[in-house]
C-alpha cells in the first residue's frame, strides 16, 4: 500500500509516496535524491548511512520511511552552514580522516551525535561510540583525532 | 623543477610535492557531494539488475527455467548463458571466468542468471522465481585436497637456487612444519557496481566502481560482440578497492552492460553486501609445508617451501599472485639454498583474486613463520635470528629470483624501531609479566617488510597521461590510474603542480576514462603514482617546453632564460603571470594539450626461468607489536605498535601515513579477526560482516606511532624520489601474529613451538594454547 509520508529534512519539508517496506535510507536516496547517505552493507552493520532522526543517530537502513513521519531528518547534506563546513566537516579534511570517503558522511553524523551528549569524549570513549562505524581505508587514527580536534573547536 | 630550483624560490605554490594536503575529495566527502556510482543521477529509463546465484559448489544446470521470473511485477526481461551475444568470458588473463554459467556451476555463489527489472526490489525478488535444477557433482574445496587430486588452475611452479636438500641434510639443526593462512575480504565499504548506458549505433557507456577501466572496456566489448572502440568506461572514485576491483568489476559490469545492450535500455547492478561475499574474490588462503636446516644461530642453510593456494575455481590473477609469493618467501632474509614449489589449486569455490599485497604477504608470512620457529627452537630472541639472516649489502644480497639488491636499508630500518620501540627492554618486560601472571599472557614481536615494487609482469608497467592548459591558465589532468581513495589523484595533480609551478586548485582532477587514455594498467602493485605521476609529468614537461619555446621567441631572450617559479613565469628579468603566458601563446598558436607516457626502466624478467629484475626497487619497514591473551578464553587485544616505514621521499607524507596506519590496521584484521570459513559443501558461511569481522574502532590500539623513515631518497630516479606506499605497510601486520605466537609459546614456558594457525581468532589461540598444554 503506498502512502505519503512527510517530514523535514535538512530544514525543508519534504514528501514522497512510499510502500510500507521502503527503507529511510531508500527514500532519502532514491526519491529525495540526497546521496551522501551511502548503503554499505544492507543490513545494519557497518554505520555508512547514518543519519539523524528528531536530534538522534540512526542507521536509516534499519528504519522504514513511514517511522519518520512527521520527524525532523538531518542527513550530511544539512550539516554545513551558509556554505562553511562544521567544524567536525572541517576536522576529518584537516585530519585526514578519510580516505575513500565511503564512510565519511556516517562516521561524521555519528560523531556528532556522541558530542552532543558528550561534548568533551576521551579518545577510549570516541573509540567505543564510533565501534558501529566500519571505516576498511584509515586504521580509525586519524578519525579520532579528527572527532577529538572538533570536539575541541566546537567547545570553544 | 629539481629541488635546487625549488629552495631558490621565495614564496611556493600551494600543493607543491611533498607538501602534507589533503585529499582532493576531501570537502566533497566530509559533506556528501563526492558522487560514486550509485550517487550519479539515474538516467531516463534505468533498469536495475539482480543476479541469480548458484546455491551448489559444483553441478550440472540439469533445467533452468526463468518463466516465472519473467512474470513478476516489474521485471522487463531477464538473462542466461544462451543469451550472450558475444564471449562469455570476464577472466582477465586466462579465458576460464564464465560471466554467467554456462551450463556447469564450479561455485556456490556463481551467476547463473541475471534479471532487469524497474526497481532494485522487483529485480531481487524475482531472483527467488527461477526454477533450477542441478545435478550435483563432487566438489573440492580445500587446497590439500585439491594437489592430492592434481587439481590446478595453472601448472605447479618451481624456483630453485643452490641445493636445499644437501644443505638442509648437513645441517646442525632441523625443522620441519605446516601453517595453514587464512584468505580476506576486501570489504571495500562501497559494494561492487557498474551501470551501463546504451548510446547511439550500438555503443556503450559504463560508469564502473574499477581499477581497471581498460579491461572493463575490453570484456564488456567482447561480451556484447562489439569491439574496444564502441565501448567507453568511465570511473571517478571508488568507495575502497583494495584489489578487489581489479579484475572483479568486469564481471558486474558484464552483467550490467548484457542486460543494458539486450533491452536497449540503462542498466545498473549494485551487488548487496551478501551477493558481493559470496561472488565475488578474496584474497587466496593457503597451507604451507616447510623444512629447514640451520645453525647454532640460526642462520638458515637450506630451506624448502611448498605452497598450496586456495585459487578458486578459476585462473583469475591467480598466476601474478602466485609468483609473487614465490618472490616474498625471502622477505628480508638471504636463503642461499632454497626450493620453492607453488600449487595453484583448482578448487570448487569463488575464484580468489588480487588484494593488496598480491600474494606477498602469503610468502612473507612463511619466512617469518620459520624464523620464529627457528628461534623458539634454539630459545633465541626472535629478532636476533631474522637479523642473523637478513640480506647483506654487497654480499649476500642476491635473491632467489636472481636480483640483485642494491637499495638494502633494512637494518636502518629495524635499528631505529627497535630503538624506538625499546624492543629489548620490552621484550625482557613481557617475560617478567608472565613469570608472574597465569591467565594473561602477554607477547611481543618485531617483524621487518621488504616488499618488490613493479608488476612482476613487465608489460604493466606503462602509464600514460593527457594534460590540456586552458587560456586561463587552469589546467585539466587525466591518466590511466584510478581513485580508490589512497590518494593518487592528489599525488599526481601535486606532482603537475610543482612540474607547472602553479597552485593545485588551478588543476582539475578528471574521472579516469578509456576514451582520454587508453589501455592504462590496472592501478595495482602499488605502482600507482610511480607510474601515472612520470606520465603526467611528462605530459606536463611537453606543455612547458612548448611555452618556453614560445616565451623566448615572443620575448626574444635564449630558452634557458625562461623559469616557472610560483605561478608566475620569468622571462629574462621579468616576470610574467603563467595565464597571461600561456593567453599569448595560444593567440600565438602554441598547441596547450600534450600526452604523456612511462615505462619503468631497468626491470626485465624472464618468467620461464623466474629469474631477473622483476622489482625496480623495494620498500621497507618494520614493526614492533605487543599483545595480550587471555589464556582462558583466547581472547586477545594489541596493547601497542610501533612501526617505522620507508615512503622514500614523500609526495605527500600525510597521505602516506594513512596508507601506512591504514594498511597496518587491515594486516592485523587479516590475521587476526577476519575469517572466511567454507563448511564441506563448500559453502561460504561468513559471508556478512555480522559473522566477518573488520577491526573496529576499538580494536587499535591506544599507543600507536607511526614514523616515516627519515629522509631516505629512493636511489631509483622514481617520481621526486619517492616510494609506492599502497601495500607494503600491510605487511607489517605479522608481527601482530608473532606477538601472538610468543604470547601463546609463553603458556609451555617458551618450550613448545606454538601451533598457531592463521587468523589467529580466540578459537585458533585457544586451540594453540591447548596444543601448549597438551605437549608442556
Ligand atoms: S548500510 Fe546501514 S548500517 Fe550499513
Ligand atoms: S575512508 Fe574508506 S571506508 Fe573509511
Amino acid at each position: 500500500m503506498p502512502s505519503t509520508v512527510s517530514f523535514t529534512l535538512n530544514g525543508e519539508p519534504v514528501s514522497a509516496e512510499v510502500s510500507s517496506r521502503t527503507l529511510l535510507v531508500d527514500m532519502i536516496r532514491e526519491q529525495l535524491g540526497r546521496t551522501g547517505t551511502h548503503v554499505g552493507c544492507d543490513t545494519s552493520q557497518c554505520g555508512a548511512c547514518v543519519i539523524h532522526v528528531d536530534g538522534v543517530s540512526v542507521k536509516s537502513c534499519t528504519m522504514l520511511a513511514l517511522q519518520a513521519d512527521g520527524a525532523d531528518v538531518v542527513t550530511i547534506e544539512g550539516v554545513a552552514r551558509n556554505g562553511e563546513l562544521h567544524p567536525m566537516q572541517a576536522a576529518f579534511r584537516e585530519h585526514h580522516g578519510l580516505q575513500c570517503g565511503f564512510c565519511t558522511p556516517g562516521m561524521i553524523m555519528s560523531a556528532l551525535d556522541l558530542l552532543q551528549t558528550n561534548p568533551d569524549p576521551s579518545e577510549g570513549e570516541v573509540r567505543e561510540w564510533l565501534e558501529g562505524n566500519l571505516c576498511r581505508c584509515t586504521g580509525y587514527q586519524n578519525i579520532v583525532k579528527a572527532v577529538l580536534s572538533a570536539a575541541a573547536t566546537m567547545r570553544g | 623543477m629539481d629541488d635546487s630550483a625549488r629552495q631558490h624560490s621565495g614564496e611556493r605554490i600551494s600543493g607543491a610535492v611533498g607538501t602534507p594536503i589533503p585529499h582532493d575529495s576531501a570537502h566533497l566527502h566530509v559533506s556528501g557531494a563526492a558522487l560514486y556510482t550509485d550517487d550519479l543521477p539515474e538516467p531516463r529509463g534505468l533498469l536495475h539488475a539482480a543476479v541469480g546465484l548458484s546455491p551448489v559448489a559444483h553441478a550440472r544446470i540439469a533445467a533452468l527455467d526463468l518463466g516465472e521470473v519473467l512474470q513478476a511485477p516489474g521485471v522487463v526481461d531477464a538473462m542466461t548463458a544462451d543469451d550472450i551475444p558475444g564471449k562469455n568470458n570476464c577472466g582477465p588473463v586466462v579465458a576460464d571466468d564464465p560471466v554467467l554459467a554456462p551450463g556447469v556451476v564450479e561455485y556456490a555463489g556463481q551467476a547463473v542468471f541475471a534479471v532487469a527489472a524497474e526497481s532494485v526490489e522487483a529485480a531481487r525478488k524475482a531472483v527467488h522465481l527461477a526454477k533450477v535444477s542441478y545435478e550435483e557433482l563432487k566438489p573440492i574445496i580445500d587446497p590439500v585436497e585439491a594437489v592430492a587430486a592434481s587439481s590446478f588452475v595453472l601448472p605447479s611452479e618451481v624456483i630453485e637456487r643452490g641445493d636445499s636438500r644437501k644443505a638442509i641434510d648437513a645441517a646442525a639443526h632441523r625443522l620441519q612444519g605446516r601453517v595453514s593462512l587464512g584468505g580476506q575480504d576486501q570489504f571495500y565499504l562501497e559494494g561492487q557496481i557498474a551501470m551501463a548506458l546504451p548510446r547511439e549505433d550500438g555503443d556503450l557507456f559504463v560508469y564502473s566502481s574499477t581499477q581497471h577501466p581498460g579491461e572493463v572496456q575490453h570484456l564488456v566489448a567482447e561480451a556484447i560482440g562489439r569491439s574496444s572502440k564502441d565501448v567507453v568506461v568511465e570511473c571517478r572514485r571508488m568507495g575502497g578497492a583494495f584489489g578487489g576491483k581489479e579484475s572483479q568489476p568486469a564481471l558486474i559490469a558484464c552483467i550490467a552492460s548484457l542486460l543494458a545492450h539486450k533491452t536497449g535500455r540503462p542498466c545498473k547492478l549494485r551487488l548487496d553486501r551478501d551477493v558481493d561475499m559470496l561472488m565475488t574474490g578474496k584474497r587466496h588462503d593457503f597451507v604451507i609445508d616447510y623444512e629447514v636446516g640451520f645453525d647454532d644461530d640460526g642462520l638458515i642453510s637450506g630451506i624448502r617451501f611448498e605452497f598450496a593456494a586456495r585459487c578458486g575455481m578459476s585462473a583469475d590473477l591467480s598466476g601474478a599472485i602466485n609468483d609473487r609469493t614465490m618472490f616474498h618467501c625471502d622477505n628480508a632474509y638471504f636463503l642461499e639454498n632454497i626450493s620453492i614449489v607453488s600449487h595453484r589449486c583448482k578448487t570448487n569455490t569463488v575464484s580468489n583474486t588480487a588484494f593488496r599485497g598480491f600474494g606477498g604477504p602469503q610468502g612473507m608470512f612463511a619466512i617469518e613463520h620459520v624464523i620464529d620457529d627457528i628461534a623458539r627452537y634454539l630459545s633465541r630472541n626472535p629478532l636476533d635470528v631474522r637479523k642473523r639472516n637478513f640480506y647483506g649489502k654487497t654480499t649476500r644480497n642476491v635473491t632467489q629470483y636472481q636480483q640483485t639488491i642494491e637499495d638494502n636499508i633494512i637494518e636502518d630500518v629495524v635499528t631505529q624501531v627497535e630503538s624506538s620501540s625499546d624492543y629489548a627492554a620490552r621484550y625482557a618486560a613481557v617475560r617478567a609479566f608472565n613469570a608472574d601472571s597465569a591467565l594473561l599472557k602477554k607477547g611481543i614481536a618485531l617483524t621487518p617488510v621488504k616488499f618488490g615494487i613493479s608488476f612482476t609482469a613487465t608489460h604493466l608497467n606503462q602509464a600514460g597521461a593527457l594534460l590540456h592548459v586552458y587560456t586561463d591558465g587552469t589546467v585539466h589532468i587525466n591518466h590511466g590510474g584510478t581513485e580508490m581513495g589512497q590518494g593518487l589523484f592528489t599525488k599526481v595533480a601535486q606532482v603537475v603542480a610543482e612540474e607547472l609551478q602553479i597552485d593545485i586548485d588551478r588543476i582539475k582532477i578528471t574521472a579516469s576514462d578509456t576514451s582520454k587514455v587508453p589501455n592504462a594498467s590496472a592501478t595495482a602493485a602499488s605502482a600507482g603514482a610511480d607510474l601515472n605521476g612520470k606520465a603526467a609529468q611528462a605530459a606536463a614537461q611537453t606543455v612547458k617546453r612548448r611555452l618556453i619555446q614560445f616565451a623566448a621567441e615572443h620575448f626574444n631572450v635564449e630558452p634557458s632564460a625562461v623559469r616557472f617559479e610560483n605561478n608566475e613565469v620569468l622571462v629574462g628579468g621579468q616576470a610574467i603571470g603563467f595565464a597571461e603566458l600561456v593567453h599569448l601563446a595560444w593567440f600565438a598558436r602554441t598547441s596547450l594539450s600534450a600526452t604523456g607516457f612511462y615505462k619503468t626502466p631497468k626491470i626485465n624478467y624472464d618468467r620461464s626461468t623466474f629469474s631477473g629484475r622483476p622489482f625496480y626497487y623495494y620498500a621497507y619497514g618494520a614493526a614492533v607489536s605487543e599483545v595480550i591473551v587471555d589464556t582462558l578464553t583466547g581472547e586477545h587485544r594489541l596493547l601497542r605498535v610501533d612501526i617505522v616505514h620507508d615512503c622514500g621521499k614523500s609526495l605527500n607524507p600525510a597521505i602516506d601515513l594513512g596508507q601506512i596506519e591504514g594498511g597496518f590496521i587491515q594486516g592485523a584484521g587479516w590475521l587476526t579477526t577476519e575469517e572466511l570459513w567454507w563448511n564441506e559443501k563448500g559453502e561460504l558461511k561468513t559471508h556478512a560482516p555480522s559473522t566477518y569481522k573488520i577491526p573496529v574502532c576499538s580494536d587499535v590500539p591506544e599507543e600507536f606511532h607511526v614514523t616515516i623513515l627519515e629522509s631516505q631518497a629512493n636511489r631509483e630516479e622514481t617520481i621526486h624520489r619517492s616510494k609506492a606506499v599502497g601495500e607494503p605497510p600491510l605487511m607489517l601486520s605479522l608481527s601482530v601474529f608473532h606477538a601472538l605466537r610468543d604470547a601463546v609459546a609463553s603458556v609451555s614456558n617458551y618450550q613448545v613451538l606454538p601451533g598457531l594457525n592463521a587468523p589467529a581468532t580466540p578459537e585458533s589461540v585457544l586451540r594453540a594454547i591447548d596444543g601448549q598444554r597438551a605437549a608442556g
